[in-house]
């Protein structure tokens, strides 16, 4: 950076650095989050009357969601959680 | 949950409002205005490894999808996702001291960095106001670390004059942000 005339800006320069992009995986994981949410509405339905899906989710959320013919997408699998959790 | 009204906050409402009505893009655009935000809460405000980072990430965007609904002031976006990340960080943690005792804890100069993450968001706001030649200049170099060289070969742009532009785009960031209402913000000092 040594050859940028700063005329002043160094603060802004700074802050700009302070938030590089987080992986490209990561933001689109995240972005998949409302067709994960659809994807997942049944079996949450399901498994909030039926003790052993629960059980079964609960014991080995990839496995269980595989069985259910449900890509265990990370975003699936963090909203999935949060709702057996509950 | 109040806040204070700024540009930013009305700019938060809208897209809350958006996303409130369904609007596919809306949730796309959200995740991409925060992730930086989230990211840099879990790696340099908690100094997570990269895998925790990772879960924290997910984690905290799953809970804001299906929070979001019962937000209860649509302009407390920010401050809401910044608590959300710093509580489920910090839930990372506890995670990994029951399993490796001697680790973990909440970093001394925590407040600090996450002050500073404020302003920089602000500051990426103001970014986005800018040409799209500034707005990539600006972020390849800064932000994302590249040398003279990636820029002057990804922007077909002589090496000698990148300098020059980063310049006078950081003059112009610098009064946008003036113009964003952030001249009262310690950005200069």
């Amino acid at each position: 950076m040594s050859n940028v005339a700063w005329d002043g800006t160094e603060r802004i320069a700074e802050l700009l650095a302070a938030l590089p992009p987080a992986p490209h995986g990561w933001v689109a994981a995240a972005q998949e989050l409302p067709f994960a949410r659809a994807s997942l509405d049944d079996l949450l339905v399901r498994a909030r009357e039926d003790s052993e899906l629960r059980a079964r989710l609960l014991a080995d959320l990839e496995a269980a969601l595989a069985e259910e013919g449900i890509p265990a997408t990370p975003a699936v699998i963090s909203l999935a959680r949060i709702h057996l959790e509950h | 949950m109040a806040v204070h009204q700024t540009a930013e906050s009305a700019l938060d409402a809208k897209l809350v409002a958006r996303c409130r009505a369904g609007d596919a893009s809306a949730w796309n655009e959200l995740v991409e205005r925060y992730s930086r935000y989230v990211y840099a809460i879990c790696v340099q405000g908690f100094r997570l490894s990269e895998h925790d980072a990772e879960d924290v990430f997910q984690d905290v965007f799953a809970k804001a999808y299906e929070q979001l609904p019962k937000l209860r002031d649509d302009h407390a976006l920010r401050p809401w996702l910044a608590q959300l990340t710093r509580r489920t960080c910090i839930d990372s943690l506890r995670a990994g001291r029951r399993e490796q005792p001697a680790e973990g804890g909440e970093p001394e100069d925590l407040d600090e960095t996450l002050g500073l993450l404020d302003e920089a968001l602000t500051v990426r706001d103001a970014l986005a106001e800018l040409d799209e030649p500034c707005r990539e200049i600006l972020d390849r170099f800064f932000a994302r670390d590249e040398s003279y060289r990636t820029i002057g070969e990804a922007l077909e742009l002589p090496q000698g004059t990148i300098a020059s532009r980063i310049s006078r785009c950081l003059v112009k960031l610098r009064a946008a942000l003036e113009d964003f209402g952030a001249a009262d913000r310690p950005v200069n000092g």
